[in-house]
């Protein structure tokens, strides 16, 4: 990982407590190995097969989830992107990183799927006539961009700036991106939601609601797992100075080594 | 304190009137999108267009003869102490957003006056549809030179201003491309200009525009701040 080695400022005094193990991690952890344990169950146990598509159809159970997971992140992303211009917090930036990285690494996991599905239903890895799938390409490839861009600009502060800048425009261009691509295609997927038959069954329902909240939790989890991480290392680099000289001047974080200078 | 429009007229003038004396961006602009014309000609190897695939050549081109000009529009402010000027004036800063995304505006037509009359040329049996395209090339300028002006206003401050400019703006504009072209496709239709959807194409187009006008409008006081 060549960006993971930075951190945020985390300016905690001598003696201030410092939740190092993230609160509460653990519980959410558990929830989620059981959310995605009984989603998986339900799937391939319980729910009955689609009538047209078969077994292939599973995936959605999986696609679907982590798409609409990931784009709820981009969107969060954004939101945390605004409320770091509105209030100067630091932790909002920090926030939107995070929500933004991980829903990246979802990206890449609905890509992945989708194609695998794309290849099962049609015989094709790659559809140009779906909508959803060609708009999340595009979505993607655009916050991909979130990493060059942020690590291009040298002052901390403004890459700060910069960066809630490009989450929010970001987010404002999600919805958009996906009526225009929409408009855009003839729609001959098939709409697992609405069907000739009038919407999804009852059963398929509760499972794709059990998966989502999974894959949901999932993210939560990983969402605080790199928040936890980011704290930790911001920690250590304060200590570090404080023990090498008193935590006056010196950079924080990894990439720009600390100036240590011998006494 | 000068007012917004004074100070709006006088950067906008000041843009300007740099581009008409040194010629930095729209020659290189134009030499672009013409050498893509010949480049296009070859690659698909045909010596007419029309439908979609005319509107695809001739938004390519602009496009991309587009982010050349994005590319520089900040790089003087950046190297003379614009900014720096800016900052110090007592003025609203969105001046300096609206007063670019003007000059870009101007730049992009000034292009396409010289560029679209040389692609009718090259490539068009018919000239019909150059009156109604002239509304879809508005409202496109207009969206392209809100986000030009974001993006390039971000990127001039990186050390990689060159590469992520394009890098940023491309997916942003997929929208408003896609939009423009299915606009313009049905111009350049073979059996003379269909209007079918016209409209609701001009429709996306103007949305998008507002909503990163606004986007635009509102964020772009946290990039000048330092």
């Amino acid at each position: 990982m060549p960006y993971s080695t930075f951190s945020w400022k985390t300016e905690t005094g001598p003696g201030s407590r410092f939740n190092m193990t993230g609160r509460g991690l653990k519980t959410l952890s558990i929830a989620t190995v059981l959310f995605l344990m009984a989603g998986f169950a339900l799937v391939f146990l319980w729910v009955p097969m689609d009538a047209d598509q078969g077994f292939k159809q599973k995936i959605f159970y999986l696609h679907v989830p982590l798409a609409i997971v990931a784009l709820l992140g981009f969107i969060a992303g954004g939101v945390e992107g605004y409320r770091h211009l509105r209030t100067g917090d630091r932790r909002h930036d920090a926030n939107s990183y995070v929500f933004i990285h991980i829903s990246v690494t979802f990206g890449v996991a609905v890509l992945v799927t989708g194609a695998i599905w794309a290849k099962a239903s049609w015989g094709y890895w790659w559809v140009w006539d779906e909508p959803t799938l060609v708009s999340f390409l595009i979505v993607f490839l655009l916050y991909c961009t979130y990493y060059p861009f942020r690590y291009a600009i040298e002052d901390r502060d403004r890459q700060a700036r910069y960066a809630s800048v490009f989450a929010i425009t970001a987010g404002a261009f999600v919805p958009l991106n996906f009526m225009a691509v929409r408009m855009a295609e003839s729609v001959i997927h098939p709409r697992v939601f609405a069907t000739s038959e009038g919407g999804l069954p009852d059963s398929m329902l509760l499972t794709f609601l059990v998966c989502f909240v999974g894959i949901g939790l999932l993210w939560i989890t990983l969402v605080k797992t790199e928040m936890v991480g980011k704290k930790v290392s911001g920690q250590v680099s304060y200590l570090r100075r404080r023990l090498h000289d008193d935590g006056s001047g010196g950079s924080v974080g990894g990439r720009i080594a600390p100036s240590v200078e011998a006494k | 304190m000068t007012s917004s429009r004074e100070a709006f007229m006088a950067l906008l003038g000041k843009d300007l009137r740099t581009e008409l004396r040194t010629m930095r961006s729209l020659p290189a602009m134009v030499l672009f999108a013409v050498t893509t014309f010949i480049i296009f000609r070859y690659g698909l190897d045909r010596t007419t267009l029309s439908g979609s695939l005319a509107g695809g050549v001739l938004w390519t081109t602009l496009l991309f003869a587009g982010i050349l000009g994005i590319n520089r529009i900040f790089v003087s402010e950046l190297e003379e102490g614009g900014f720096d000027a800016i900052r110090l004036a007592p003025v609203d800063r969105t001046v300096l957003f609206t007063s670019k995304v003007a000059a870009l505006f101007i730049y992009l037509a000034v292009l396409q006056l010289i560029v679209v009359p040389v692609f009718a040329v090259f490539f068009l049996p018919d000239w019909s549809a150059l009156g109604p395209l002239v509304a879809v090339l508005i409202g496109a300028n207009l969206g392209f030179s809100v986000l030009g002006t974001l993006i390039s206003s971000m990127a001039v401050n990186s050390r990689a201003r060159d590469l992520l400019v394009p890098l940023l703006l491309l997916p942003l504009v997929v929208p408003l491309m896609i939009a423009a072209t299915a606009a313009s496709a049905g111009l350049f239709d073979a059996a003379g200009p269909d209007y079918d959807g016209f409209g609701t194409w001009l429709l996306v187009v103007g949305l998008y525009d507002g909503i990163f006008l606004l986007v635009g409008y509102a964020v772009f006081d946290f990039l000048l701040e330092d």
